[in-house]
């Protein structure tokens, strides 16, 4: 790993790091005969938001359901405000999840449900049953993300941008400590994007919510990030700032960057 | 040669013992939900409209042929040899202990089973399944213990229902087409169909509502690759629950005739 952050080398050896909101240690991952993750080394400060960002097919989506729980890893180890869930089974991950919004990079959002079932579904989930709380939360949760009106249409009608807002609205609902964001950009045109940016930005300020984004949208990263993370055959490649990697002279990053392909630059080293 | 043959064989048997096993472990968490969980009464009455009430066409319907048919067909054998007026016994004590719920069973697997598969299939490959498990609620809480009680509770009433409709129609055929002397076709059923014969359909019915459920409900949460996977997770679902219905009637015929010996004692 390159441009490695004091943040970083000041975190335990065995990831017991309390004041952190998420620590990743030796995170390793095989699926089938294919080596995804091959000992992701992570650590997320409390209020901070992350920009994981790789090639596609790299690994970046499979790293962020390991940190809700939703994939097993084969080796390592992932702290959440002090616990390590890779011991946890099923149910008792659920007290964790709590902690952890997760917008999917479809949204998934349920399609037998209307926006604003959807978005009050983790409430009814926790218990609250009053009609009027219920409506009241949906409408400030719409609100946030620039739906007004929206809570009765069917997700089947929605346009991607709008997906990808209502499924943020209901992993927010409940207010978690950490949001991850599974490509929020990716489908959608330039001015929808750099609009799921400024949200993403909003909700870090207004709630002081730690965010971790996986993306491959450069614009995105810079415009989001605190912290840039480069994953790169399945290990963290390059870890700093924004300005660390904009900075940076290093060939791969230079290629990811620029958007160039191998056989580009050898075009442009022979000429 | 030899361990070729072993492999080639090894593979398939390997591949039937983890899919049992599969099941039976979706089993074993859905009843230990169902005893240590709340349940979500709104999903489970949705889904006694859905298996209970929107079979009912279905059910009705496959009852009253097979009741008539079968009403007519034994008619045809037992009148040669002057025993026409027998055939309110046969068809009575058939369609509580075979043809009700195995038919029913087959009917449902068909209308339920596959509607289950593919709706749990659908949310697994768009992410939604994931999404439940992301918002801290256990999907085997969600989506499999409400289907299962509401198969439960459903099946043994449309078994029932199956029966009495096919008892009637098969009635109707007798007397009305083929003329057969009411009093003694309703003197013979009576006297040879006991409760037995009705607890051996609706215990059948119970246990084949588990086996669909299960069965579909398993194929659903292991769908892959998008349409393809649920199309394919659909049609598994509705042919294995099918032949676990015809291959576990044959056992618990045999199982339940010792509980309950068919014939008049």
């Amino acid at each position: 790993m390159i441009e490695t952050s004091p943040q970083m080398s000041a975190t335990s050896s065995q990831g017991r790091d309390n004041g952190s909101m998420l620590v990743v240690r030796g995170l390793t991952k095989r699926i089938g005969a294919q080596e995804i993750l091959r000992g992701v080394d992570l650590n997320v400060a409390h209020g901070e938001t992350l920009a994981i960002i790789g090639r596609s097919g790299g690994g970046k989506s499979v790293l962020l359901k390991h940190l809700v729980g939703l994939m097993q890893p084969d080796a390592g180890e992932i702290w959440i405000e002090g616990q390590n869930i890779t011991d946890l089974n099923e149910r008792q991950l659920g007290t964790i999840r709590q902690k952890i919004g997760i917008l999917f990079q479809g949204a998934a959002l349920f399609d037998s449900m209307t926006v604003a079932e959807n978005i009050a579904f983790p409430l009814r989930e926790a218990g609250e049953r009053e009609p009027k709380v219920l409506r009241e939360k949906v409408r400030e949760m719409l609100d946030v993300v620039e739906l007004e009106g929206q809570e009765e249409k069917m997700p089947v009608s929605l346009s991607g941008g709008m997906k990808k807002r209502v499924g943020l609205a209901r992993s927010i609902i409940r207010r978690p400590k950490c949001v991850l964001y599974d490509e929020p950009t990716s489908g959608l045109d330039p001015v929808v994007s750099d609009s799921i940016n400024r949200l993403i930005r909003r909700l870090q300020e207004r709630f002081g919510m730690t965010s971790i984004v996986v993306t491959h949208d450069m614009k995105s990263a810079f415009d989001v990030a605190d912290h840039i993370a480069y994953l790169h055959e399945g290990r963290i490649y390059f870890y700093g700032t924004p300005v660390q990697l904009q900075q940076t002279s290093d060939p791969i990053l230079q290629d990811f960057l620029l958007g160039r392909s191998a056989e580009e630059r050898g075009n442009k080293v022979e000429s | 040669m030899i361990a070729r043959s072993f492999n080639a064989l090894g593979a398939p048997l390997v591949r039937l013992f983890q899919y049992l096993g599969e099941v039976v472990l979706l089993a074993a968490d859905t009843f230990r939900s169902i005893f240590t969980h709340k349940l979500r009464w709104k999903l489970f009455l949705n889904q006694i409209v859905e298996i209970g009430l929107l079979s009912q066409v279905v059910v009705v319907t496959t009852g009253a042929f097979t009741g008539a048919v079968f009403s007519a067909q034994t008619f045809f054998q037992f009148n040669k040899i002057g025993m026409g007026s027998a055939t309110g016994a046969v068809v009575s004590v058939s369609i509580c202990r075979e043809l009700g719920p195995v038919l029913t069973a087959l009917m449902v697997a068909g209308r339920v089973g596959a509607a289950m598969s593919a709706e749990i299939g659908t949310m697994k490959v768009t992410e939604q399944i994931d999404a439940l498990r992301a918002l801290a609620v256990y999907p085997t809480d969600y989506l499999v213990v409400p289907r299962a009680l509401a198969m439960m509770v459903s099946m043994p009433l449309l078994v029932a229902e199956c029966i009495a409709v096919g008892i009637a129609a098969g009635y109707f055929i007798a007397i009305f087409l083929l003329e057969i002397n009411g009093t003694y076709y309703m003197a013979n059923m009576v006297r040879w169909t006991r409760n037995r014969d009705i607890i051996m359909g609706l215990s059948k019915a119970f246990c084949f509502g588990i086996l669909i459920v299960f069965i579909s409900c398993q194929k659903g949460l292991s769908a892959r690759e998008g349409a393809v996977g649920v199309g394919r997770a659909t049609t598994e679902a509705v042919v294995n629950a099918s032949l676990a219905v015809l291959i576990c009637n044959f056992f618990l015929t045999m199982l339940l005739n010792i509980i309950y010996p068919a014939g008049y004692q």
